[in-house]
């Protein structure tokens, strides 16, 4: 062999090492960077003065209600900073999005692999797939203009823009993710697992629902997880159909204001270095946080299914 | 195999061309004319960036296409985002002009002295009233301010209670970034916090387009973009109710009213500079009108 | 009877699920296509904004979208393809445990070396895909918060301090440049998951027969694997291409702009943008009424560009699944 070809070879090899690495550097740095920035509430005396962790969980004013005690407003002359109401907010929209998409993403996996014809399914699939396809600027701007008004119209709801509107758009684009995965993971199912259902006497939905979903449990419970990971860190459509009001109410009639809409919204104003400024960094790396642990989480589930799947097909 | 080869290098190639031909020098760049088309490429001329207010934006992007017209070659552009917004780029040095309606703060023009090494000048250019709006369905037609700081600090909760029909309050208010909700903290809560539960939109018009589309609700923000929605006349404690019009705002009786802004720092280039002093002159006055603002007056 | 009855029954249930989602769909396509398309007109298609945005098109935000899209594929293509390439071609393909367990085992054997090598370089895999997934995972707002504190405040500030006179701004405020950058760490998941699922259908005797007749591994890849796989990388692209046109967040204050009276000569300029442009007229319009036909318009055309990317990426997936298959 030339010494051209073997230096190019080892050269390229090296590149591509090199580029193994990036998406590794880039997590790390991505957590770096946005944790940089939130140190100031742990060290800096002046913005610990304005937001600091204690005042993100445990400060609360005075007021007879929860919604009159922990307050949102970092530009008020007293500057309020409790994470609550913005922590419930995204949690009521998970709550409603997760509601809706995941038994209507599971029913439809089920539906997919299990009663669908051949045909049906290659139609299926795609179509489903194309639901994931709308930006998800384009689903709030639908949730907006168009969804809250017919919800209103046919509920009557105090406010157009609250957890349910937003929450159910936030469903709409949770779907596919539910689908794909559950449908990935019963098609994966081996057909023994079928065969010995019927040859006991068994009816296809009976089959379907109590031996093939519970054997694909894992890749169900994953997508659950990741579409978990999703609608927490959602921001277009929450911002544009959730009202943006950081109230701390359980009430999902009312509108609502998540941490990415928050960041979203607020990070136009603040100057660079400011306690606010920091507090949205904190904001950002607390999604960080709890997006990467439901991630490996789900991740985990997901190659455990494989392993066992692969063990059972043999 | 080898057609292919040499098929993937050229498109390769040609997309690396195209990206590279787009990432022209700035002597490139072409401006929109007030009609929308495109004149000739102009001169190589550092871009004015203007940028802040949301109730200023409309105002500031037709003097901006004015001045272009009136001097060509020159590059203006204008962003909102509100007061906030602009003052914060202001102070990170990423902005020539802000616009504002409120006054910066103590705090803030030490900053930009801080990070930009001079005063801040600031410079009222418009009139502007602050409107509270109510849906056209709503009978109410005034309310005193106090009645609107016990609405908007949740204190109020029904209409009932300020002599409107039986129906829940529905609060709609601004981004903290904005000017409009600190001129309205400041001036209508007396520096009180807002409810909780007012749902924050970005700009005056959302404002005035929810308060339009939902009879319970009640809004605020600059007088210019009032559509289909009633403003409130409004009394201050002492007395009468009164409507904003061009002479109650000239005249200093509707007590809602205030100034809007430019800032600069004083060592900021002559384009903004130039800019500010035009936007004075008679002509460009008469846009403010135009946009449904009011021109200062001459004590102004 | 009764339980071919009740089987039947929930069996309808659960089409009705997909019923439901398909209804959507075509919901939100329908009422987007029909009060849009009146919109859509050539003028729409080749004018700029004007009268505050009540009138006029948005060329400037489809060549701003189609600038930002364009630079982010150059960045972030060759690079997932890369990683790809590296995560099938260059590290074991018998995955970590299998790797390690044969370390532990060979006690004493001649290549125990070379085992522990192999088997560090399984576990270097494994991170490196476990890292993928979470980039996949990230939020987009959390994106654009670190386009804001990395590229422009960290990177485009010490190469202003660097090169430019104090005070000037160039390469530390939002950009073409960054916004692509971000964007492009967005959609690098989407291209190294199915560049690697494209690399996994090149028969693994191929690689051996090239090797066999005396290529190099770099040969290799470059004149068999890539070009097989070649339709399967472009898959990637086009999907990748496609979420990223779409995205809003990680652009917000990396760089887009609602109103710019020019188009974008530079990396360094601001852009409009498509996705923004939506976000702005619904939220910030200057008056409501006047701009819902150009919302929809934009909404239209911003949906179609997605959509027909996304259809001709899941097209040439699913033909070459089944050419697989088959």
């Amino acid at each position: 062999m030339t010494r051209g070809r073997r230096i190019r070879n080892a050269l390229m090899g090296g590149v591509f090492s090199v580029s193994g690495w990036v998406a590794i550097v880039f997590i790390f740095l991505i957590f770096l960077f946005t944790f940089k920035e939130t140190i100031p509430i742990f060290t800096d005396p002046e913005v610990r003065h304005e937001a600091n962790v204690e005042k993100f969980f445990v400060e609360s004013q005075e007021g007879p209600t929860i919604t009159d005690r922990y307050v949102w407003q970092p530009t008020s002359d007293v500057p309020k900073v409790s994470l609550w109401p913005i922590i419930l907010g995204t949690l009521k929209a998970t709550l409603v999005g997760l509601l809706f998409a995941c038994p209507i993403g599971v029913a439809a996996a089920m539906f997919t692999s299990e009663f669908a014809p051949a045909r049906m399914r290659e139609i299926i699939k795609p179509v489903i797939e194309l639901l994931a396809g709308v930006p998800s600027v384009v689903m709030g701007f639908f949730a907006l203009i168009v969804l809250a008004t017919w919800l209103q119209e046919v509920f009557g709801f105090t406010y157009r823009l609250n957890a349910i509107n937003a929450g159910l758009a936030l469903g709409f684009a949770l779907v596919p993710i539910v689908y794909t995965i559950s449908e990935d993971g019963l098609s994966a199912v081996p057909r023994a697992y079928r065969e010995a259902s019927y040859a006991l006497g068994a009816t296809n939905f009976q089959t379907a629902w109590t031996v093939v979903l519970p054997a694909a449990a894992p890749a169900v419970f994953a997508s659950f997880v990741l579409a978990f990971g999703r609608a927490i860190g959602e921001t277009m459509i929450l911002l544009m159909a959730g009202g943006n009001a950081a109230i701390t109410s359980f009430s999902l009639f009312d509108p609502l204001r998540t941490l990415s809409a928050t960041i979203a919204a607020e990070m136009g104003e603040v100057v660079v270095g400011s306690a606010h400024y920091s507090a949205l960094f904190f904001m950002g790396t607390l999604l960080f946080a709890i997006t990467f642990v439901s991630n490996t989480v789900g991740q985990w589930i997901i190659a455990r299914m494989q392993r066992r799947m692969q063990g059972a097909a043999r | 195999m080898r057609a292919m080869n040499r098929a993937a290098r050229m498109v390769f190639t040609l997309t690396l061309v195209l990206a590279v031909a787009a990432c022209g020098g700035r002597e490139s760049r072409s401006t929109f004319g007030t009609d929308g088309s495109h004149p000739a490429p102009v001169a190589d001329n550092k871009p004015l960036s203007i940028k802040g207010s949301d109730t200023m934006v409309i105002l500031g992007q037709r003097l901006a296409e004015e001045y272009m017209t009136a001097n060509r070659g020159t590059v203006v552009q204008v962003n909102g985002g509100g007061s906030g917004t602009g003052i914060a780029a202001l102070i990170n040095g990423t902005v020539d002009l802000a616009m504002s309606s409120r006054s910066m703060t103590d705090d803030e023009k030490e900053k930009v002295k801080q990070n930009r090494g001079s005063d801040v000048v600031e410079e009222p250019i418009a009139l502007d009233a602050l409107g509270v709006f109510v849906n056209s369905a709503n009978p109410l037609q005034q309310l005193t301010i106090a009645q609107v700081r016990d609405i908007f600090r949740g204190k109020t909760t029904n209409w009932n209670q300020v002599g409107g029909p039986t129906a829940p309050i529905v609060l709609y208010g601004r981004e903290s970034s904005s000017g409009t909700y600190d001129y309205f903290r400041e001036h209508v809560l007396d520096k009180g916090d807002f409810a909780p539960r007012v749902q924050t939109l970005q700009g005056t018009a959302a404002i005035i387009n929810a308060v339009g589309q939902d009879r319970n609700g009640i809004g605020y923000g600059g007088i210019a973009y009032a559509k289909n929605v009633r403003a409130l006349s409004i009394a201050s404690d002492s007395g009468p109710a009164i409507a904003p019009s061009e002479q109650t705002v000239a005249g200093g009786t509707y007590p809602l009213s205030r100034k809007l802004f430019l800032y600069y720092p004083q060592n900021a280039p002559e384009r903004a500079r130039k800019f500010v002093q035009w936007s004075l002159t008679p002509e460009a006055q008469a846009l403010v009108t135009q946009v449904g603002y009011f021109p200062l007056t001459k004590a102004q | 009877m009764k339980r071919r009855l009740i089987d039947k029954f929930m069996i309808t249930l659960l089409g009705l699920s997909v019923a439901i989602i398909l209804a959507i769909l075509v919901v939100i396509v329908a009422n987007i296509a029909i009060h849009g398309a009146r919109a859509v007109t050539w003028e729409f298609i080749t004018q700029a904004p004007r009268q505050g945005l009540t009138a006029g098109g948005i060329m400037p935000a489809i060549v701003g979208t189609a600038a930002l899209v364009l630079l982010m594929t150059i960045v972030a293509v060759p690079l997932g393809v890369a990683t790809a390439v590296y995560l099938h071609e260059y590290t074991p393909a018998e995955g970590l445990n299998l790797a390690w367990r044969r370390f532990r085992v060979s006690k004493g054997m001649a290549g125990r070396r070379k085992l522990f090598f192999r088997a560090m370089s399984a576990l270097l895999a494994t991170i490196t895909r476990s890292a993928v997934a979470n980039l996949a995972g990230v939020p987009s707002i959390v994106f654009g918060l670190f386009g804001l504190g990395f590229f422009i405040q960290f990177i485009g500030r010490n190469i202003d301090r660097a090169t430019q006179p104090p005070g000037e701004v160039l390469w530390g405020q939002g950009s073409l440049l960054w916004a692509a950058c971000t964007l492009a760490l967005l959609t690098l998941p989407t291209v190294i998951v199915a560049t690697e699922e494209a690399l996994r259908t090149v028969p693994q005797d191929l690689r051996e027969a090239s090797l066999a007749l005396g290529a190099t591994q770099w040969e290799t890849i470059r004149r068999v694997v890539l070009p097989s796989s070649l339709s399967g990388i472009l898959t990637g692209a086009i999907l990748g291409i496609s979420r990223g046109a779409g995205e809003v967040a990680p652009i917000l204050f990396t760089g887009a702009a609602y109103y710019l009276p020019y188009l974008p000569g530079d990396v360094t300029d601001q852009f409009m943008h498509l996705g923004y442009h939506v976000l702005i007229l619904s939220t910030q319009s200057p008056d409501v009424e006047a701009t819902k036909p150009l919302l929809y318009g934009t909404v239209f055309v911003l949906l179609a560009l997605t959509f027909l990317l996304n259809l001709t990426g899941v097209i040439i997936r699913s033909r070459t699944r089944s050419r697989i298959q088959r």
